[in-house]
């Protein structure tokens, strides 16, 4: 991936920077006076693929649930620009923090896609070493997440691990409805203090499951940023260029030793909260229409047919080769082997304990009573 | 007239009874306006109602419970509804520190009548942190009351009990019954109904005195039924209030049986189970006939899903503490 303009991300609150865009609806690029991307056909045409790979995983994943194979899935539609946009932003040495949505932004991480889905078939809690990833488990509990990020960014600070090129970021991703949680706002306070390399990502789809932004701010979240001391830009989370400029931007700034950023990446949910939730009991009439119009996908295939980047056979090898992943995807979520039940006795702690252990032998011998009952 | 009602239905009556009574009674969580919280508990409250009675909170339970208590101090009878049991953490200083001590603190010049509701315990293969069983840590706190139903006309009463207590209250509701149904007498009158802080033989019996709260009144009639089939007669007590106990039953019960067998889903150490067999040893000692066992959770992590039901009591697991009861 080219650079992005490393500019940095500092408009002073309230000024007319409010919302970044680069790339239309309708597929036009606009100029903005700080940020702007000079990416080549090729990574023009792989942003593309990366938007409709993403969304046809994550179509699959929404299948499998429905097909009793996923116990839940926290599907992504809608926000697949601001997770390419800020996952294809990330140089390999940066740290991703994540939510439990996360899927598009795992994929550009170059991560397998089949590494969340245990956690939402229920054979495992996540199980994923995130350092070796550089992407954390995925959290559920809301906003928690961004303290680790910032902890983890206060560590990297202290290993001198900023101030250059090759400096580390971190990004912490959440939502809307997490920005009103104590732990987010502490988070914003320890990365201000210690100027701590990190963006906080925020996803606004505009609703926390049925609470729309309204009960959460009165104010557009990113200018809260101003508050705490450190720069807040809002961007068109469904534009992937604005997404990947200002978070590069960011992720730079805060590598060279410039402290946090607030990103807030002005999205919308296209689907339900997660497979157990029901959107038609409070979405608004009309809401939909309007943000389908605005889709992620559509203005950057508009944007490739209007510069004849890519013809007929491209779009429909893209699809194509999506279709073959999410296809593999799906035999390997059926292959996904149940956990031995001994597993809930192993790694509560690093050196066992002989409680834990004489439980697992108790539990074994228990069910060994049956084996034998049965012949 | 009895009516049949989901033990889910029977609290939203009894939430919507609550607030025809008493005006000062106002409901506060995540969802629980125009969505009827996820369980739908509070469905149909808020248009009835309006918003100013049933309020969609910014999504931070500290700050829902920490303002139910100045809600409470205005006069106010908050009920508060934390999503699930996992994410009621976030709100434990709030309620230790403060809903707890308040009135002690206070010398007793002001009260916190306000119901803190939490859907609890697992068995709907839900993913991490929507299948805890947090009632030990409340339990262990001074000046709180805990307690849980485990039926529709429990749930009916009890919360509407709860409500008007002057105490804070832990209100536990077992989720996996929600769907679970009963006869509900709706048109009693709610003086007449017993103590909240009482329990409750639910199944009489001589062999063995099985205790139970919340989910796992269930899974101990089961195994009573199926004890029966084997010529065993269990007496389970639907123990509702996990603090104060009510012992008085339990006690009596134990005397009779000599055995006694104590089941909840939360982890075992330092379970309400730990307690129980405490109380009951010290105030039984010569009447039983072996050790109160333990049929509990393990003390480990709650595990994903696919494993939960090797984790949480059964039938069996019930019944082989009753089998190892007799083998004393
Ligand atoms: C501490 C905590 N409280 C409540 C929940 C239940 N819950 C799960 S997701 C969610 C809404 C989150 O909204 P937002 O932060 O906007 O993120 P989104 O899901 O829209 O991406 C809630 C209330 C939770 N997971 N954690």
């Amino acid at each position: 991936m080219t650079k992005a303009s490393s500019k940095r991300a500092t408009p002073p609150p309230g000024d007319a920077a409010d919302f970044v865009q680069l790339l239309t609806p309708d597929g036009e690029r606009v100029s903005h006076p700080d940020y702007s991307v000079d990416f080549n056909d090729d990574e023009l045409r792989g942003l593309y693929r990366d938007l409709v790979t993403v969304r046809k995983l994550d179509a699959e994943a929404t299948a499998l649930q429905r097909q009793g194979e996923l116990g839940i899935w926290a599907s992504l539609l809608g926000q697949e620009a601001a997770q390419v946009g800020s996952g294809r932003a990330l140089r390999e040495q940066d740290m991703a923090f994540p939510t439990y949505r996360e899927h598009g932004v795992l994929y550009c991480r170059g991560i397998d896609p089949i590494m969340p889905l245990g956690l939402f078939r229920g054979v495992d809690q996540g199980g994923w070493d995130p350092i070796a990833n550089k992407f954390g488990i995925y959290t559920i509990v809301i906003g928690a997440q961004t303290l680790h990020a910032t902890g983890y960014a206060m560590g990297i600070a202290k290993d001198g691990k900023v101030g250059t090129d090759e400096g580390e970021a971190v990004i912490a991703y959440f939502g809307d409805g997490a920005t009103s949680q104590g732990d987010v706002n502490e988070a914003f306070i320890f990365a201000s203090v210690y100027n701590s390399p990190i963006v906080f990502f925020c996803q606004n789809n505009q609703y926390a499951i049925s609470e729309p932004l309204t009960r959460q701010t009165r104010v557009p979240l990113y200018q809260r940023a101003s508050g705490f001391g450190f720069p807040g830009v809002r961007v068109d989370g469904n534009d992937v260029l604005a997404t990947y400029a200002v978070t590069r931007a960011a992720l730079d700034n805060a590598r060279h030793g410039n402290g946090p950023t607030l990103v807030e990446a002005y999205t919308y949910r296209m689907g339900a909260h997660t497979t157990s939730d029901d959107p038609t009991r409070y979405r608004v009439a009309g809401e939909i229409e309007e943000w389908q119009a605005k889709d992620p996908i559509s203005r950057v295939r508009k944007l490739l047919e209007r510069e004849n980047l890519a013809d007929a056979a491209f779009f429909t090898e893209v699809d194509a080769q999506a279709k073959v992943e999410a296809v593999e995807l799906r035999e390997r979520v059926l292959a996904l082997p149940d956990p031995d039940p001994s597993e809930m006795f192993k790694h509560v702690y690093p050196h066992g304990s002989p409680e834990v252990d004489e439980q697992a032998a108790t539990f074994a011998a228990y069910h060994a009573s049956f084996e034998g009952a049965q012949h | 007239m009895g009516e049949t009602l989901t033990l889910g239905k029977a609290l939203n009556l009894g939430l919507r009874r609550a607030m025809e009574d008493d005006s000062k009674v106002i409901l506060m969580g995540e969802d629980i306006g125009k969505l009827g919280g996820v369980f739908r508990i509070t469905d149909g409250l808020q248009k009835d109602f309006g918003d100013e009675r049933v309020i969609d909170t910014p999504l931070a339970e500290s700050g829902i419970v920490g303002t139910a208590i100045g809600l409470a101090l205005r006069g106010y009878r908050p009920v508060v509804e934390i999503q699930f049991d996992g994410f009621v953490y976030p709100a434990y200083d709030q309620i230790v520190c403060q809903v707890a001590k308040m009135h002690f603190r206070s010398r007793g010049k002001v009260r916190l009548p306000m119901v803190i509701r939490i859907p609890f315990g697992g068995g709907i293969g839900a993913v991490e942190h929507h299948s805890e069983s947090p009632e030990a840590y409340f339990s262990h706190t001074a000046g709180l009351k805990v307690v849980a139903c485990s039926n529709p006309s429990d749930a009916y009463w009890m919360i509407q009990q709860a409500i008007a207590s002057d105490d804070p209250i832990i209100f536990l509701e077992p989720k996996r019954r929600y769907w679970e149904k009963g006869e509900v007498d709706t048109a009693e009158e709610l003086s007449v109904q017993e103590p909240l802080h009482s329990s409750k033989v639910v199944r009489p019996g001589t062999d063995v005195t099985v205790l139970a709260y919340g989910p796992m009144v269930r899974t101990a009639l089961d195994a009573a039924n199926a004890a029966a089939e084997d010529g065993r007669s269990l007496e389970v007590i639907d123990l509702r209030s996990m603090s104060p106990l009510d012992m008085g039953p339990v006690y009596a019960s134990a005397k009779r049986t000599g055995r006694v067998v104590v089941v909840h889903e939360a982890a075992g150490n330092l379970g309400m189970g730990s307690e129980l067999a405490a109380r009951i040893t010290e105030e039984c000692f010569y009447s039983l006939e072996a050790p109160v066992l333990r049929v509990t959770g393990y003390d480990t992590p709650y595990p994903a899903s696919r494993l939960e039901e090797e984790y949480l009591p059964d039938l069996d697991r019930v019944l082989d503490a009753v089998d190892r009861s007799f083998g004393w």
